[in-house]
């Protein structure tokens, strides 16, 4: 899952090594914190969150197969 | 990637014969001219030839496939993907077994799948593309179920004599409403509220 998350975002930043995709699993579920370059912010969030209701859009449909919640954090 | 180095007597000529060495066409190559030559005196003395550097650009859209294919095997989904360019229209046309995950509940996965790589294309390119990703036919089958549901709802509205709210939809499939049903003069249809819950109205005229 973090290998998704990561393979979706490099390509559309422009600092890829700053990358940081951290996982935190809890009782019911798993949270994912993903953090990039303060300059690439707007790049994965994107007007009005449009960018990042795409990236969770596609990992939330990696997860339907999993018991436990998946969520992610941006930033 | 395979590049030459070719002169000729203008940046043109020299760039035609580099295209000519790497047998392409101009529009699948980078042109870097490294000096763009002298005419000299009357054509005689002090000409210097044009040169360039011409290199054949990796394809942007077969890596656009390639960034589609990663996501779509890391979501446990083996795809094979076909690919059809209209100037810039792109269409990637996937199919595969348990091509259900990649559509989502009303295409959501599919259109968010959508707008990466439209994301991915438009910015490591300076031209503008649009991109289509459809799974098994999926827009095909949903132009026809949002043309029978325009039709239905525009009955009831004239039926009820009341405005019809449909829920929200993206651009492209409201479009799709308002098409339908521009020709209908006992309705009107208009978009209302802000994305992402902007939605169709139709209305009795």
């Amino acid at each position: 899952m973090k290998a998704l998350i990561e393979t979706i975002v490099t390509p559309l930043v422009d600092y890829p090594d700053d990358i940081v995709v951290t996982e935190n699993e809890e009782e019911h579920k798993i949270v994912y914190h993903l953090t990039v370059n303060p300059d690439d912010v707007g790049k994965v969030i994107g007007k009005n969150g449009r960018i990042a209701k795409a990236i969770r859009t596609v990992v939330y449909a990696a997860g339907s197969d999993t018991k436990k919640r998946i969520y992610l954090d941006i930033m | 990637m395979k590049q030459v180095t070719a002169s000729g007597q203008t940046v043109e000529d020299a760039v035609q014969s580099a295209l000519k060495q790497l047998n392409t066409s101009a529009d699948q190559v980078n042109v870097e001219i490294i000096d763009e030559g002298k005419k000299g005196i009357l054509g005689l003395f002090g000409s210097k030839p044009a040169i360039v550097k011409v290199s054949i650009a990796e394809n942007i859209v077969a890596r656009a496939e390639k960034y589609l294919k990663s996501i779509t095997s890391q979501l446990g989904v083996e795809i094979s993907v076909e690919t059809t360019t209209n100037s810039n229209e792109i269409t990637f046309e996937l199919s595969g077994e348990k091509i259900a995950i990649l559509i989502g509940k009303r295409g959501q996965t599919l259109n968010a799948i959508q707008y990466l790589v439209h994301l991915f294309l438009n910015k490591s390119s300076d031209q503008y593309y649009t991109v289509i990703v459809d799974a098994e036919g999926y827009r095909k089958r949903r132009v026809e179920t949002l043309t029978q549901l325009a039709h239905r709802l525009a009955d009831k509205s004239v039926r009820t004599r009341r405005e019809v709210s449909l829920e929200p939809m993206p651009s492209y499939e409201r479009k799709v409403i308002h098409t339908t049903l521009q020709n209908n003069s006992k309705i009107k249809t208009y978009s209302h509220g802000n994305e992402p819950n902007r939605h169709v109205v139709i209305k009795p005229s």
